[in-house]
């Protein structure tokens, strides 16, 4: 720990700052939130859920931690949409909301705001486990701001809503987004985040999306992250869903970032809820592509699917943990979890994890977990059609992925996804 | 067109081709006979280039090049075709765009210009017509669930869009009902002409009344033991292997 005692100390000195003088629910939640964290400390491979990932390398380095906001931006993001996508573009600056569309049924605020106008406090933080996620201890303990999204009741939202992360900073930066996304009933929506990292210091985000869809809601969460090297990302998601309600998340990880720890959590909260996890993750270079996913079924007659791929080149290392709680209460459950993955490379590993906690007992339950290289019969077939080699690997690569990339129900989005997939996978192979 | 010279070759060090001789000329169609595991498919795949074959002997030119120092991919482009004994399923690689990927690059290697999506689905209804290929295959991923007769009618409908200088056929016609037999071999017959060649693998002569070859081999422990003509196949037919392999099997005690 000695190496992220400055660390540390920097994040106590903001802590005493912020609270100093404020009262009020949220000085509370935070209060217990850092001495979580104070508690916990960052997370060593002494912890199960961090054992394949050695997170400390990844902070020792001096952070700037506060002020981010004050730093400027360029003009125009405008070429940072995708192209041919029709959406309601929201764009944040190191967390902040800087432009907030005026959409139909969706109330958009920073969460200041929200918190002021006391919109926030029946969810913010009222349902993410900080005490076994270290990282999300801190963030809760001390986002600067962050958006509320809010899709009103009864609403289908025309478009989808395009959230776009944008980071800058003059020095090594460690940023803590935070969203909270309310679904309200009967609502319909499309949340598609991105990211842009426009400075070429060291990125070190911990950010924290809790979601929450309501009664008969519908929410299809794509995440796609592609940063670059000088990045860091820690994640973590929550959907926290009642009766009847439908949650797919569709997450994508491109070459890139260093590091990447994606905590996804789906809290199946009401009886007949379905949920989806859909994850693509492409990992290259000395890259380490870290999944940790949690479906827990807490009532009856739920379904839930998670399918998560991935390819991996180089050096490269993933990690996909999968857990399925089921509990006592959740009879009729069924829940599948599959993960697969394609090495490109001998030098690349992949750890891959189911756990079943079943505890109920009229449950369907399946899981399965691959690794394996390119199918060399499949090769020689596209090969001996006058196809080369690199071409016919990059035909299969997209086949591989084609489970996950055609659940995509955007077309604009799921075409920049094949082409960042070409792209990223048109070089050579070892 | 293809002149194959003392061919021998081997898998995970089992000697399994043993000294192969053989030309084909433009405009001809060789049939390949022999009893299971006599090397027919192997022959086959060291002509196209299956990485698990080891040459250890002998040498294959095609149209005058040295067949075997080129990649699978290098073959194909120079104009060898192999209708697959098992073709592949590849789930998400649609049929189509397949084969629009390989004539394009066989066409680039050609130094020609890519066809145009219109003329390629012009060319492709066309094709799919000569083999009475379902237009509803051609969209689905390749082979994908496909039933044995369908594969078989596809990689015929690969070989009417690709139309290569020599075609092998590795027992295309096992798993094909009488109807479906005599759609391929229509296709294949309107396929043939006097610049293009066949080699026919099969068991069965039933094949050989469709598409007459001009030339019969049998081949037997990895040698070819006799050649004849149209004829030969009949003899086979009625009389099997047995007295082809006697003096052979004791040769190689
Ligand atoms: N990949 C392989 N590994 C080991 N032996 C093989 C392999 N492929 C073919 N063989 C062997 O080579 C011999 C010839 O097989 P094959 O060429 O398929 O015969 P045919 O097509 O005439 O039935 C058989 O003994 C078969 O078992
Ligand atoms: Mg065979």
């Amino acid at each position: 720990m000695t190496d992220t005692v400055s660390l540390y100390d920097q994040f106590q000195a903001l802590h005493a700052e912020r609270n100093s003088g404020r009262e009020g629910w949220l000085k509370d939640i935070r209060e217990a939130a850092f001495n979580t964290f104070t508690e916990l400390g960052f997370p060593t491979i002494k912890r199960e859920d961090w054992k394949y990932t050695n997170v400390l390398p990844f902070l020792k380095e001096e952070f700037q931690v506060e002020q981010l906001h004050s730093v400027a931006f360029p003009a125009t993001i405008s070429d940072e949409s995708i192209a041919g996508l029709d959406a309601h573009i929201i764009v944040l600056q190191n967390g902040r909301l800087t432009n907030a569309p005026k959409i139909k049924g969706v109330k958009i605020a920073t969460i200041n705001d929200a918190v002021d106008l006391g919109g926030a406090e029946e969810y913010l933080a009222k349902s993410i486990p900080v005490e076994k996620h270290p990282f999300a201890a801190l963030n809760t303990a001390l986002f600067e701001d962050g958006i509320v999204i809010e899709i009103e009741k009864n609403v289908q939202v025309d478009k989808p809503l395009h959230i776009i992360h944008t980071y800058n900073s003059l020095e090594a930066a460690f940023v803590q987004p935070r969203i909270l996304v309310i679904s309200h009933k009967h609502s319909h929506a499309d949340i598609i985040e991105t990211t842009k990292v426009l400075s070429n210091y060291t990125l070190f985000s911990n950010s924290v999306t809790e979601v929450y869809v309501k009664e008969n809601a519908q929410l299809n969460h794509y995440v796609l992250q592609s940063e670059p090297a000088t990045s860091r990302f820690v994640s973590f998601r929550q959907a926290t869903q009642e009766k009847d309600s439908l949650y797919n998340n569709y997450t994508f990880t491109m070459p890139g970032a260093a590091l990447v720890r994606n905590n996804l959590i789906a809290a199946l909260k009401g009886t007949n809820v379905e949920t989806h996890m859909f994850g693509l993750y492409l990992a290259s270079d000395n890259q380490l592509i870290d999944n940790h996913t949690s479906v827990e079924h807490q009532q009856p007659n739920c379904f839930s699917n998670e399918l998560y791929k991935g390819v991996l080149k180089d050096t490269s290392k993933a990690i996909f943990s999968g857990r399925i709680h089921v509990f006592q209460d959740a009879q009729k459950t069924n829940a599948f979890q599959q993960n697969n993955n394609l090495l490109l490379s001998d030098k690349a590993t992949v750890d891959s994890k189911p756990q079943l906690e079943i505890y109920a007992d009229d449950v369907k339950c399946s899981h399965g977990s691959t690794a394996g290289s390119f199918n060399k019969e499949s090769l020689f077939y596209l090969q001996s059609r006058g196809i080369g080699e690199a071409t016919a690997r990059n035909m299969l690569v997209a086949a591989f992925a084609f489970d996950v990339t055609s659940k995509v129900k955007i077309p604009a989005l799921r075409a920049h996804i094949e082409h960042l997939i070409e792209h990223n996978l048109t070089e050579n192979y070892d | 067109m293809l002149t194959i010279n003392n061919l021998q070759a081997s898998v995970e060090d089992k000697q399994i081709l043993k000294g192969i001789n053989l030309q084909v000329n433009a405009g001809e169609v060789h049939a390949i006979m022999g009893p299971n595991g006599s090397g027919k498919s192997s022959l086959a795949s060291v002509l196209t280039g299956r990485s698990q074959y080891e040459v250890n002997g002998g040498e294959v030119t095609f149209e005058g090049k040295d067949l075997l120092d080129m990649s699978p991919e290098d073959r194909a482009r120079e104009g060898v075709f192999l209708a697959f004994q098992y073709p592949v399923e590849i789930p998400g690689v649609s049929n189509i765009n397949f084969l629009r990927t390989a004539m394009n690059e066989i066409r680039a290697y050609r130094n020609l210009p890519p066809l145009d999506a219109k003329e390629f689905l012009k060319l492709s209804r066309e094709r799919q017509k000569l083999v009475e290929f379902d237009a509803q295959l051609v969209n689905r991923s390749l082979n994908e669930g496909f039933s044995g007769g369908e594969k078989k009618r596809n990689e015929i409908f690969q070989l009417a869009m690709l139309e290569p200088k020599l075609s092998i056929l590795d027992e295309t016609d096992s798993g094909l009902d009488i109807d479906a037999l005599r759609i391929v071999s229509n296709g294949v017959n309107k396929l043939r002409s006097k610049d293009n060649a066949f080699i026919v693998i099969t068991h069965y002569q039933r094949l050989l009344e469709y598409i007459v070859p001009d030339f019969v081999h049998v081949l037997y422990n990895g040698r070819i033991v006799k050649s004849g003509t149209k004829e030969l196949a009949l003899e086979l037919e009625e009389r099997g292997y047995d007295w082809l392999k006697e003096p052979f099997e004791s040769e190689s005690i």
